[in-house]
């Protein structure tokens, strides 16, 4: 659907290793003008050297970034047209909200009267115009995050960089946060890259995502994309709930486990039946082809997620229903389960340590961003 | 009264006992003397009298205490020209071998003062190293009279106190969270913006509180311009020293030193009432 098109920001087989670390590994990604776009990964995969390396705080070591085509590279960070929005803020202590955000702007010696016009419209926008005399110390975290949001903003960046921008906060305001950033990514039309180690904020904010392990690229796509056809093992268990049926592909193609058949096409040997909790199927006992029994149950407000113990794995499977009109299962309950075949991922490794993911998938990867 | 009530004031009892017989006690007495007449054969007459705050404000003294502030003043600003980057560059360089650094910058303060004072006379005299290795290179002048000048006394003065304004500027240095010239350097300002508007105004506290030490000491010292000065060029400390141990005019000299105590004094309250204004605003401010 999407062929990369407008692409503000090119990241080509970029590099960072720090000694015998290695950071950020052959990346290759391509960032769309005016999308919202999330840096996914556990601490430690890299995003944050990588963002860094974008708002120039660190140079690669292979590979270039450009810019609208302009390769930025070799630019100091106060040359480059990004601004990044750091986790800790970074507010200067010294100086009011005001002197905070006209900061950037006298930098590139603008007039005055227009330093003044523009902080005025961004303390507006983001709500700050009561505290523009405060300094930091005065103000909340949360306020304190809209500060070094605006900082950011007034300067009208080609591309927004946020270092986990929410981290900080306590999960009430940082879901309304989450809608706030997306509003004011959507008004100000600019291109945001999010880093963060939160999936649910990813998958909440995000038009498209990157998903980075150990350095390396795992898969690119739209939250959706992400979610239903996660590209190998990792993914599938980092987005998102993911049971996870480890059994076999026979000659005649299809997925067993212990007490399990699944039609699932793959080559024979080994494979991984990777299925989420609400694309299970339940029934009374003997009405479905798995039969299990109910060990726990989780009550989420909106819906209620079973534990169920079967032949086939040694975890229980979690299979989600609707809280309402959800039949009456209590612990120890015996029941039948069925797995659709056409809503779950098959993972067959080739080779130990390298997952091979079924190319169901519109896979527009370039060779290159997976090595 | 709780016992946690208690505790603090016990706990201070000690060192509160000991500033007040070994510091307030000495001083008062000295001071005292000040209001009286001197004795024929030094010592003190105890008949009361003001002459001698009339006689420090005599434009001879008065010259003198200008010119001590005058050398004081510049030994703290050479002192903070050379010790801020030398602060700067141990507060970046790798968290492991700060402590090293600083140990390296602070290593001179571990010898005798005398002795560190003495090495300056080794190496300024007209025989000293520096001329002797001036030769060695080829020039064949006069030998430089570096020694008994006024630049000697102030190199002095520099030499002894630059680990407290190296410490101080440090410390404010170490605490500044390299993300906020991360984020001046994003905003657009180069490495020069960044330090004037962000890194040096955050440390001015720490260039305060150094600079105030070097000069406090500086104003009041002796034993420098007495050695490094060879008593051509007499700062108050000398004056103090002279009018006590030689003039035998204790009284005077007692009124020198009210005078150069209540000079240090009010800087260092000074510069406390700034350091308490900056920390208190913000205590303030974050209780709103």
């Amino acid at each position: 659907m999407n062929a990369s098109s407008n692409p503000i920001l090119r990241i080509e087989g970029v590099g960072k290793a720090f000694g015998p670390v290695t950071a950020v590994d052959n990346v290759t990604l391509d960032i769309r003008e005016n999308e919202f776009f999330a840096l996914l990964g556990p601490s430690g995969c890299g995003k944050t050297t990588l963002l860094r390396m974008l708002a120039g705080f660190e140079s690669p070591n292979a590979g270039r970034i450009l810019l609208e085509g302009k390769d930025i590279s070799p630019l100091p960070p106060e040359k480059r047209p990004l601004n990044l929005m750091f986790q800790s803020y970074a507010l200067f202590p010294h100086m009011t909200v005001r002197q905070n955000l006209s900061y950037g702007l006298e930098m590139e010696r603008l007039d005055k009267a227009v330093i003044r016009r523009r902080v005025d419209e961004t303390l507006a926008t983001t709500d700050l115009t009561q505290f523009a005399d405060r300094k930091p110390e005065q103000l909340s975290g949360g306020q304190k995050q809209r500060v070094a949001l605006a900082r950011a903003l007034v300067k009208r960046p080609k591309v927004l960089l946020l270092d986990e921008p929410l981290g900080a906060l306590d999960k009430k305001l940082r879901e309304k946060m989450q809608l706030e950033l997306k509003r004011m990514q959507h008004e100000a039309s600019i291109t945001f890259i999010i880093v963060t180690h939160d999936q649910e904020e990813a998958l909440v904010m995000a038009d498209r995502m990157a998903i980075l392990r150990d350095g390396r690229l795992l898969q690119v796509g739209a939250p959706e994309e992400v979610y239903e056809r996660p590209a190998d093992r990792f993914v599938a268990n980092f987005i998102g709930v993911m049971n996870f049926i480890e059994g076999a592909v026979g000659a005649d193609g299809l997925f067993r486990a212990e007490g399990l058949e699944v039609k699932a096409t793959g080559n024979a040997g080994p494979a991984t039946l990777a299925v989420r909790p609400e694309n299970i199927v339940i029934g009374p006992p003997g009405d479905q082809p798995v039969s299990g029994a109910i060990v726990d149950i989780a009550y989420h407000g909106l819906d209620r997620v079973l534990h169920v113990k079967t032949a086939a794995t040694a975890t229980p499977l979690q299979v989600r229903i609707p809280a309402s009109g959800a039949g009456n299962w209590k612990i120890g309950d015996a029941l039948s389960l069925k797995i659709d075949p056409a809503k779950c991922r098959l993972f067959q490794s080739i080779k130990r340590g390298t997952p091979c993911p079924r190319p169901l998938h519109s896979s527009r990867k370039r060779p290159s961003a997976r090595r | 009264m709780s016992f946690n009530a208690t505790r603090p004031n016990l706990l201070a009892a000690p060192g509160v006992a000991w500033l007040v017989a070994f510091m307030v006690v000495p001083c008062v007495l000295v001071l005292s003397y000040a209001f009286f007449q001197r004795g024929v054969w030094g010592g003190v007459e105890y008949t009361f009298t003001l002459e001698n705050f009339a006689r420090v404000l005599d434009p001879l003294y008065a010259k003198i205490f200008l010119n001590s502030a005058r050398i004081a003043l510049t030994a703290t600003v050479v002192a903070i020209l050379i010790a801020y980057p030398a602060a700067y560059a141990i507060s970046r360089a790798p968290r492991m071998s700060q402590p090293i650094l600083l140990f390296f910058a602070v290593l001179p303060f571990w010898s005798n003062y005398l002795i560190r004072t003495y090495a300056w006379i080794v190496l300024l005299n007209r025989e000293g190293l520096i001329n002797n290795l001036l030769r060695w290179l080829g020039y064949t002048g006069e030998p430089l009279s570096m020694l008994y000048t006024e630049s000697a006394v102030i190199t002095g003065l520099v030499y002894n106190y630059l680990p407290f304004v190296i410490l101080a500027i440090y410390s404010t240095l170490s605490r500044l969270s390299p993300e906020l010239m991360e984020a001046s350097r994003d905003l657009g300002a180069g490495p020069i913006r960044t330090f004037l508007r962000v890194t040096l105004p955050l440390t001015l506290p720490g260039v305060a509180a150094g600079g105030v030490f070097v000069f406090v000491l500086s104003i009041g010292n002796f034993v420098t311009p007495a050695l490094l000065g060879g008593g051509r060029f007499q700062m108050v400390g000398n004056l103090v020293y002279d009018q006590f141990l030689t003039a035998n005019d204790w009284p005077f000299g007692a009124a020198l030193g009210a005078a150069l105590i209540l000079t240090m004094i009010a800087l260092l309250l000074l510069q406390a009432r700034a350091t308490a204004h900056a920390s208190g605003e913000r205590k303030g401010e974050a209780a709103q």
